[in-house]
């Protein structure tokens, strides 16, 4: 009987407790993040999709086609196409495709890569009806950041 | 209280808890057959979301299975890039700088605390209550903030590597953690254990509920937070130590009545303990590189079979991986803690009401995926 | 004025159906505000100023989704029971009295009357559940019966102390009995020492409003996370709309009931201009503690539900009436 009388007390402050928790944060501000409408802040490791650098001054892809970055995939998402340089020295990049609709984010094949050729794009929010989309041809995005360039 | 059981089931039907139903969390089935409101017998369906990970890791190479670790348990999955970090490196001989350790261990106990949040909202989820979900995501999302700027995801966190991590941390991370430590610790007594734990819907809900003895435990090979509520004393960081776990100082949290409560309680303490494992770490961070200097691009461990187990949030998770020589693995077996922990609930549920059997379900913690693999 | 009956009905029948829709579509904007707010997120913001037209797109979404009567269902009672679910609601509106001169029909037993409605309301629930041949649905409305059943009892118990004090069932006769100030309110009666005990029937009274609502934390019928969504489970389109509505109809009416029996109707608390504007604020406050309850607590079992009912308030509420009949007859 004694527990009858005390789960009635001792439930009822409980309750009284939790309407009072809850009470009281009804009037503390919004914690959310108002996504369309705020930008989110994206720290320094953020990974994106990868992208290809240019170099600084020609623009050019620093990639060299050793194919590191091909080879440390794990799902195989990469795929690269180089030819013998002009000058003879070395090779150039003809083509890089990512497929992103199989890109885990894994960031492999920017640490395989010893040419500082590759890193994450910032870009959080690329969304499509069409997985095409995510066929991303890397040369072209990197003519069209050159262009953006001053 | 002691429930009226029913003696004899006469007139019984089968209800089909899932693959999709709000309280299975993911793609399990539980094909119950009830008698009324009474569980006459149930019995988990897996293989749902089944995706064959252990032989997704004999096709590549050591360093490409990294990221396929983070999507078995989902919620903490710096544990299972831990274990699997750890076998290799045993396999392969390479040494971590303890630095690297240290980072280790930071990180996957806020992940742990992520993981005990998430449960924790979901479990909440799965008793009615919704309000308290949205103050543990508040919390969780503090840690899911701190996690990525260092290692650039969300959730799916590929950030372990061979002998190391990929990335440092920075100040601004080591200053965000303690301050994280400092509002948890404030929110914990109120909006955790004054709002839900206290509270007497949640008591009479989950007291003396899906009891589970120390016996089964055993017998079903129980892990975890669910043996630790059935008074059994074993949690790898403490009984099989890795990493620089023995030069921290936390305790095991064990509660011997088995109970949901009992469960929920060994969780709700191992954020408090995780919380003391994270500060004293940061305290003891040394300098030094984040990554063993002299490891292969490809590894050729050389052939042999080994073992390493590590502590996640759901229990212990076991990798046997088998070399021969080669730059692939022969073969990697997984013993997730989950999948063992699933088995007690044919078991415990039976007899039980169906509002009962789902609330005992939620305090077993599943996370699917890790299940099926 | 002196107007036709029949003009005067057909106003009424308007004004309260619009009362009732409006209260429907609003108060589900104004949980989601509220429970937005205890959950310190904003809630509906997107459709017209602070989301106010969400009930109306909300309601344009339903009507134009397809109304699924799956195989194997009682098509005809299928269809029948969101109807009626709305019925009971609408009736019990008709007697309250919301000033005293605003009221659509006075009745001697105008309390008896809405009790009598609110068990109509459950048998629509039974009706869809059984209705829907889903089992999530006939275990949910299984519930719903046992739990109205048990809930009842208690309910009526505390009216009866009303009924003593006042010696009357017919809700206008309550409300002008509870006239004046907040101590004459049956609340707070100073008058007969009935401050002493009122406060456990109210409680008693809340308590099952929110039980026979199947309002969380007794939200057995509906269950989410077990029953997925219970009785409602079959039901899309504007079947699931009128149940939802229903719903909403029945916590007005009982936050008016509370409002006519406990808090003097629409008395002022200071004695000052009585009116219609005090009876809707204070339905407006007991609704916002419903869905601040609701927003709370977790959901409690089946068997617990009914413990409370048969354990605590019964045995309390027959407590709490001899005591009020004892203060009735000597003081």
């Amino acid at each position: 009987m004694s527990g009858y009388w005390r789960d009635i007390f001792v439930g009822a402050k409980s309750l009284l407790t939790g309407l009072c928790i809850t009470g009281r944060e009804f009037f503390r501000p919004v914690v959310t993040e108002q996504y369309p409408y705020e930008a989110p802040t994206l720290p320094a490791h953020f990974r994106g999709h990868i992208e290809l650098i240019g170099n600084e001054e020609t623009g050019e892809p620093n990639c060299v086609v050793c194919n590191m970055c091909q080879m440390a995939c794990p799902s195989g998402c990469i795929a690269l196409t180089g030819e013998r340089a002009p000058s003879g020295k070395g090779r150039v990049l003809t083509s890089y495709m990512l497929d992103f609709t199989t890109c885990s984010l894994c960031g492999l094949c920017v640490e395989s890569c010893k040419f500082n050729a590759l890193h994450f794009s910032r870009e959080y929010n690329r969304v499509a009806f069409d997985k095409n989309v995510f066929q991303m041809d890397l040369m072209a995005r990197l003519k069209e950041q050159n262009q953006c360039k001053p | 209280m002691n429930l009226p059981r029913p003696q004899h089931y006469e007139e019984t039907f089968v209800l089909n808890l899932g693959p999709q139903h709000p309280a299975t969390h993911g793609v399990l089935r539980i094909k119950v057959t009830m008698d009324g409101e009474y569980v006459v017998k149930a019995e988990p369906v897996l293989g749902y979301i089944h995706r064959m990970h252990e032989k997704i890791a004999e096709q590549g190479n050591f360093a490409q299975f990294m990221p396929y670790t983070a999507r078995m348990d989902y919620l903490h999955a710096l544990a299972f890039n831990h274990g699997y970090c750890l076998v290799v490196e045993r396999a392969a001989g390479i040494e971590v700088p303890e630095r690297a350790e240290y980072i280790r261990v930071i990180t996957v106990e806020l992940n742990r605390i992520a993981s005990h949040l998430l449960w924790w909202a979901a479990f909440l989820l799965d008793l009615g209550g919704f309000t308290p979900l949205l103050y543990a995501f508040d919390d969780r999302e503090q840690i899911l903030d701190l996690l990525e700027r260092i290692t650039g995801s969300r959730l799916t966190y590929c950030y372990f590597r061979f002998g190391g991590v990929c990335t440092d941390v920075d100040d601004e991370f080591i200053s965000g953690t303690r301050a994280f430590i400092t509002r948890l610790r404030k929110r914990l007594p109120t909006m955790y254990h004054s709002l839900v734990t206290g509270n007497i819907i949640l008591i009479k809900r989950i007291k003396d509920i899906g009891i589970i003895s120390r016996e089964q435990c055993r017998l079903y090979g129980a892990s975890g937070p669910v043996a630790r509520g059935s008074g059994i004393d074993f949690d790898v960081r403490k009984h099989e130590p890795y990493s620089v776990y023995p030069e921290l100082d936390f305790d095991i949290p064990v509660y011997p009545d088995g109970d949901s409560m009992a469960r929920y309680m060994v969780r709700m303490d191992e954020i408090e303990q995780s919380l003391r494992i994270i500060e004293q770490a940061l305290d003891k961070l040394p300098d030094g590189p984040i990554i063993a200097a002299k490891v292969p691009k490809n590894l050729k461990p050389e052939a042999g079979a080994f073992y390493a187990a590590v502590e996640t949030a759901r229990g212990s998770l076991g990798h046997r991986l088998i070399c021969d020589g080669s730059k692939n693995p022969y073969r990697l077996k997984l013993r997730s803690p989950t999948f063992c922990n699933l088995s007690l609930y044919a078991e415990v549920a039976e007899g039980m009401m169906i509002a009962d059997a789902l609330a005992f379900l939620g305090s077993l913690d599943l996370v699917i995926p890790e299940i099926d693999r | 004025m002196m107007t036709h009956p029949f003009v005067r009905a057909l106003i009424y029948l308007i004004g309260l159906m619009a009362f009732a829709g409006l209260n429907a579509a609003y108060l589900v904007w104004c949980e989601r505000k509220g429970a937005a707010r205890i959950q310190r997120r904003i809630g509906p913001c997107e459709v017209g100023w602070a989301g106010l037209l969400q009930p109306l797109a909300d309601g344009l979404k339903l009507m134009t989704k397809q109304l699924l009567v799956p195989d194997g269902v009682d098509a005809a009672l299928f269809r029948l029971a969101p109807v009626l679910a709305m019925l009971p609601g609408m009736v019990s509106l008709a007697v309250i009295p919301f000033s005293d001169t605003l009221q659509a029909r006075e009745m001697e037993l105008s309390a008896l009357l809405i009790f009598a409605f609110a068990s109509v309301g459950m048998l629509c629930v039974l009706l869809g559940g059984w209705a829907s041949g889903n089992k999530f649905a006939i275990i949910s409305s299984t519930r719903a019966v046992s739990q109205n059943l048990a809930y009842e009892i208690p309910m009526l118990l505390t009216v009866i102390t009303i009924a003593l004090i006042v010696g009357s069932l017919n809700l206008r006769d309550i409300a002008m009995e509870q006239q004046g100030n907040l101590f004459h309110w049956n609340l707070f009666r100073l008058e007969g020492w009935h401050i002493l005990t009122m406060w456990i029937s109210f409680i008693i009274f809340f308590i099952c409003s929110i039980a026979e609502t199947n309002r969380a934390p007794f939200d057995l019928a509906e269950a989410e996370s077990e029953l997925v969504a219970g009785y409602m489970t079959e039901y899309s389109s504007m079947g699931y709309g009128l149940f939802m509505m229903a719903e909403y109809i029945n916590i007005v009416v009982g936050a008016c009931l509370t409002a006519t029996l406990f808090l003097g109707g629409w008395a002022c608390p200071f004695g000052l201009a009585p009116g219609w504007w005090w009876f809707v604020l204070k339905i407006y406050v007991l609704i916002f503690t419903i869905i601040w309850v609701r927003w709370t607590y977790p959901r409690t079992q089946i068997y617990r539900l009914l413990n409370l009912s048969w354990k605590v308030m019964i045995p309390f509420s027959l407590v709490n009436l001899l005591i009020t009949a004892g203060l009735v007859k000597f003081l």
